[in-house]
């Protein structure tokens, strides 16, 4: 398979009993590339992250990371990559340094061969390498964990939902880590349920129910939002948001942050809207057109499916 | 209903040892407001949340929630309120109906009422057809609107919600917010944390905890003209990169 791409996945299905978890998925992820998962929980980001790092096998299709085969070379896959689960996955019971020394052993190296790749994380936690790993907070056991998914230099990485549950700050500190490996030439490919992470990838696939609904660079997936779209702003936010789907030529209305996202049908008039909200007695109702996110074409695809 | 406040508390603080993980708080939360309440991990939110809960005793201050004295009315207060954790807090290996049942019962319903609220709920939810789901085998957006549906089953007049929405994706997160307008147009108070500072626009009014003490407090308009920034996300990092507790 094709040697010059980090991760190749085509037509990869897996099922559980009646449910199909993954549906026939296809896409590839390039030497270096920092690569974005976003989609609703059930998409199937986990069994898919399962399958690349060899932990389960598929039923259909083929898949194949760092230019060795899923099923045949699994050996050989494992040796090469990192795997973050979603779940806190180191042993709680050991420290720190205990942890790290655990999962170099289980590599075969040592933790002095890799250590300045793992060294501007590591050293932010070195303070508490004594201390047991249960004991960390959320942020600290993420950044341990990243250093024994680290430890044995993987080229490809895997990360299912790392920054979930951690506040803004460590967030933007998290990504910023990302950034660096991305520079040591690592490829990952990293699950998020915030969409302003999506935006710092160099290429997005959304997914849901086992499919990919499209896969892009940011910018690409934010040009393909075709419609008109609007911020709506006034005093009764929730009023506004139940009478504004009613109004003819609405297509969709969610709340986004402090104004309404406003999705409009072709030909859509926003100041007939403000005139037909204020004669319902709304106040300080305004209408301007903005430019979508990426998550707005996240939720007009997903009302789509 | 009384317009007294329905959580006021001064100079509220929790000690563990030499540790101050919640240093002398002080605010009023107003009927019917959706109250925000921010930090960075480890600011002391959830310490904060738990004693407003009657799930601990403060160490030193006063205040009551729901008429009741948080230094010594712990378990009145525990009947008086709804408390969804950041952890899930239903039983997977029971069904959706089992987990309503059981929560009925914890919470002193009668049956009659219990089933009556039963049914509220699933259509509310459009759950009917899954009442007899293992709860184990819902999708995560689902687990949560139910959690938050089942913290609500004795009407409490205000919900504690302890970040409901972590790792849920952006249509399940918008469809668990009108859950929580339905509420408080309904007349409940809600008392929220959350990560995503879009949410944090929702709120009437936000504080935002640093190392323990409440660095600001007020309608997000106004924080953001006071810290002359366009989002909340400004405000909170501001606040958040000047915290001197390493989680």
């Amino acid at each position: 398979m094709e040697m010059n791409e980090a991760v190749v996945v085509e037509g990869l299905t897996k099922r559980y009993g009646a449910l199909t978890a993954l549906d026939g998925m296809s896409f590839c992820v390039g030497r270096g590339e920092l690569f974005g998962l976003i989609g609703p929980d059930g998409a199937g980001k986990t069994t898919l992250f399962r399958l690349l790092t060899t932990l389960i096998d598929a039923d259909g299709g083929r898949a194949a990371v760092d230019g060795f085969d899923i099923r045949k070379d699994y050996r050989l896959i494992r040796k090469r990559v990192g795997y973050m689960p979603g779940r806190f996955s180191l042993y709680p019971d050991l420290s720190v340094e205990e942890n790290l020394a655990f999962f170099a052993a289980l590599f075969g190296v040592s933790i002095s061969d890799n250590y300045e790749l793992i060294a501007p994380i590591y050293r932010q936690i070195e303070p508490f390498r004594t201390r047991r790993a249960g004991k960390l907070s959320g942020g600290m056991k993420q950044k341990l964990a990243l250093c024994c998914a680290l430890i044995h230099r993987p080229s490809v990485l895997f990360l299912d939902e790392p920054t979930t549950g951690v506040d803004a700050v460590s967030r933007g500190e998290f990504w910023e880590m990302l950034g660096q490996l991305k520079n040591r030439g690592i490829s990952m490919l990293v699950s998020t349920p915030y969409m302003d992470e999506a935006t710092r990838c160099d290429r997005v696939a959304l997914c849901n129910e086992g499919r990919l609904l499209g896969v892009d660079t940011p910018q690409g997936i934010v040009s393909r939002f075709d419609a008109p779209l609007y911020a709506l702003e006034g005093e009764n936010m929730y009023g506004l948001l139940l009478e504004t789907r009613k109004m003819p030529g609405v297509v969709a209305c969610y709340p986004f942050g402090e104004s309404h996202h406003l999705v409009g049908c072709e030909g859509f008039d926003p100041h007939r809207l403000v005139g037909e909200l204020e004669r319902m007695g709304f106040c300080g109702v305004s209408v301007r057109a903005v430019e979508p996110g990426i998550e707005d074409v996240f939720i007009k695809w997903m009302s789509h499916e | 209903m009384s317009n007294d406040p329905i959580i006021s508390v001064r100079e509220l603080s929790k000690c563990f040892g030499d540790f101050i993980a919640v240093d002398r708080i002080s605010f009023d939360v107003a009927r019917g407001e959706i109250f925000g309440f921010l930090g960075a991990n480890g600011a002391g939110k959830t310490t904060a949340m738990r004693m407003l809960c009657g799930l601990s005793y403060p160490s030193s201050g006063s205040g009551t929630v729901a008429g009741f004295d948080v230094m010594r009315e712990g378990e009145r207060i525990k009947r008086r309120i709804g408390y969804m954790s950041q952890r899930f807090s239903l039983y997977d290996d029971l069904t959706v109906m089992e987990n309503i049942r059981l929560y009925a019962g914890i919470y002193g319903l009668t049956r009659r009422q219990m089933l009556r609220r039963a049914v509220t709920v699933l259509d509310r939810l459009q759950f009917r057809s899954e009442a007899d789901t293992l709860v184990g085998g819902l999708p995560l957006g689902w687990k949560q609107k139910l959690a938050f549906s089942v913290a609500m089953l004795h009407q409490p007049e205000v919900v504690f919600l302890d970040e409901p929405t972590g790792g849920v994706d952006p249509v399940t997160r918008r469809q668990f917010w009108e859950l929580i307008y339905e509420a408080v147009a309904d007349g409940t108070t809600v008392f929220i944390t959350t990560h995503y500072m879009d949410e944090a626009e929702y709120c009437s009014r936000v504080s935002i905890m640093v190392d323990g003490q409440i660095r600001a407090l007020g309608v997000p308009a106004d924080l953001k003209r006071q810290f002359a920034v366009q989002t909340m996300d400004e405000v909170f990092r501001t606040l958040a990169r000047g915290a001197k507790r390493s989680e």
